[in-house]
């Protein structure tokens, strides 16, 4: 029997559904997805990972998506492909690609294809963590983990204050998995792009093209206009080109819908990095093709030297409490951050100076921008104060957030009119958070297999 | 002198997170007489970002024009990665509040 992926139709384009840019995170829209399986893509591709979320997921091995979405999108997504008997592929499984994401959705796609007996099929995937004593190695043997972003070299104590490390895998293993017949692939942290390249570069349509198509289907709708999130989009990638239409009835792609796309969250509009090398979008054409499809043409592939993986690491800060106290009177609102500097004193005198922190968040003055605020020296006439406290256990996390919230309202301003509280509560309480987390690891480590840090793996479900 | 505000002439002013140690800002305009118009104003410029954010140039990793989505682009550090303690914008996505109001000069 053919595998499935080689009874396409033709080989002279290969058409992906995307029906969301991060799965799990909001559900998709099923109408549009509905209207790109009327079109019988040759795949159905989905993202589902991105940093946005924090260092938090994946510090902690957790996904950022409730489970019930992610059952839905698989499930969709799942019996579109098997009903059309074209493969499906999932990139940075649960937010993070850790693998223990990875075998939680493994698990739902075998649990979905005995919910609805699905016929046999083959479940591909792979790995993306990276070990701490792998790294720990290459460091001490003088290969450098170079930083990105500005970033120094990783250094051994940051690597130790590291919870958990995922790389960055390229268009290779899902290459390798489609070529062992793999009918779905369930893959760790990835390139967004690689998880729709990796198709198009196996049935040989040009490097250039094949990532530049993976780089504007895999937000799905982001690429359309108007602004909405969650619809479906069709690619087709050909020798000369790739095409992207919009399949919402609402929603167009557009040239300045799909340009715009190009630059989106990422720092310049006209590089794509990944593992082996980068594209190069600045001698792109954009033209409308139809009414909701968009036509581009020119972007350019450059081979990397030396093949470098990016990592990604999030290193526990410690456990970590909320409180929240609002702030009316003229006066108080002027000398917030006196009020503030009291109540961090009372900490420090009950627990000393360090082996804890106190974050005050002020809103209605520089909150959201903090250092970035031109208005910070004129605030609103209310605040409110948000007091995050972290400690190495949660007891103290509790103990240092209570007094560095409470102790707001006891503050001793010099000329405060109201002496029966300075602060106002909504809650007088304190409450429990997620841990706290940061991304300590920004950085790429060089390999000599694109393969080495992903080990890929295959398995069965349905009956 | 006339002004106009930037949120006048623009069709889209965003910022969201360029990896988890940038902001990145687009600024977009719906036809080239926009985008042109602003960019010569020099409103946009690093040394006017600079300006609006109270931050020096090295904190400004990218600045471009992008001609094919008729838009200006720059991204900026962080000081502390995306999600840190005390980072009230793990996405990015309200950094580009004070855009909004930037007087585009109009004669």
């Amino acid at each position: 029997m053919a595998l499935i992926q080689d009874h396409l139709s033709a080989h002279r384009s290969l058409r992906i559904l995307c029906p969301n840019g991060h799965l799990g995170f909001a559900p998709i829209r099923t109408g549009s997805f509905g209207s790109g399986l009327a079109a019988e893509p040759d795949l159905i591709c989905a993202d589902s990972g991105s940093c946005d979320v924090g260092p938090g997921p994946l510090g902690g091995d957790i996904s950022a998506s409730p489970r019930q979405w992610q059952v839905h999108d698989l499930e969709q997504m799942l019996l579109a492909a098997r009903r059309l008997g074209v493969p499906m592929i999932i990139g940075s499984a649960g937010d993070t690609g850790s693998n223990s994401r990875v075998d939680l959705f493994v698990g739902i796609i075998k649990d979905l294809a005995r919910k609805h007996a699905l016929t046999r099929f083959r479940i591909g995937y792979f790995y993306s963590e990276v070990g701490k004593t792998y790294l720990r190695r290459k460091i001490e043997a003088g290969d450098t983990i170079r930083g990105l972003d500005a970033r120094p070299p990783l250094d051994l104590v940051t690597l130790d204050a590291t919870d958990r490390l995922v790389a960055m895998a390229g268009v290779h293993p899902y290459i390798e998995l489609l070529d062992r017949g793999a009918d779905v692939i369930i893959g760790g942290r990835s390139s967004d792009c690689a998880i729709f390249a990796a198709p198009a570069i196996r049935r040989g349509f040009p490097e250039a093209l094949a990532y530049f198509y993976g780089k504007v289907l895999e937000c799905a709708s982001f690429c359309a206009e108007p602004y909405g999130g969650k619809e479906s989009v069709l690619g087709e990638i050909t020798m000369e080109d790739v095409k992207v239409t919009a399949l919402s009835p609402e929603q167009r792609c557009t040239v300045a819908s799909v340009a715009g796309h190009a630059m989106y969250e990422r720092p310049n509009p006209f590089y794509e990095y990944f593992l082996g090398g980068h594209i190069d979008m600045s001698q792109c054409r954009y033209e409308q093709y139809n009414e909701r499809t968009t036509r581009v043409t020119g972007p350019r592939y450059v081979s990397a030297p030396e093949l470098r993986a990016k990592l990604e690491g999030a290193g526990k800060l410690g456990e970590r409490y909320v409180g929240m106290v609002g702030v009316r009177d003229p006066y108080t609102v002027e000398n917030i951050d006196q009020v503030i500097g009291w109540a961090r004193r009372q900490a420090i005198e009950r627990f000393g100076p360090t082996g804890w922190e106190l974050h005050y968040t002020v809103y209605g003055r520089d909150a959201v921008l903090g250092e970035l605020e031109p208005r910070k020296a004129s605030p609103g006439h209310e605040l409110c104060v948000v007091v995050q406290a972290i400690a190495p256990s949660r007891e103290l996390a509790e103990e240092v957030c209570m007094i560095g919230t409470r102790q707001m309202f006891y503050a001793r301003l010099p000329a405060v009119k109201g002496t029966a509280g300075g602060v106002a509560f909504l809650l007088d309480e304190v409450m429990p958070a997620s841990p706290a987390y940061r991304w300590t690891v920004n950085h790429t480590v060089r390999v000599h297999d694109p393969l080495e840090l992903f080990p890929t793996f295959l398995t069965e479900a349905g009956i | 002198m006339a002004t106009k505000r930037l949120s006048e002439i623009a069709k889209t002013i965003r910022s969201k997170n360029a990896g988890v140690d940038k902001i990145t800002f687009d600024v977009i305009f719906a036809d080239r007489a926009g985008f042109d118009f602003v960019r010569r104003s020099g409103v946009l410029s690093r040394a006017a970002i600079c300006c609006i954010f109270g931050i020096t140039e090295s904190r400004i990793s990218d600045w471009v024009e992008f001609e094919p989505a008729l838009a200006i682009k720059f991204t900026i550090f962080r000081t502390a990665p995306s999600g840190s303690p005390g980072d009230a914008d793990i996405f990015g996505s309200q950094q580009y509040g004070p855009l909004m109001d930037v007087a585009v000069p109009v004669n």
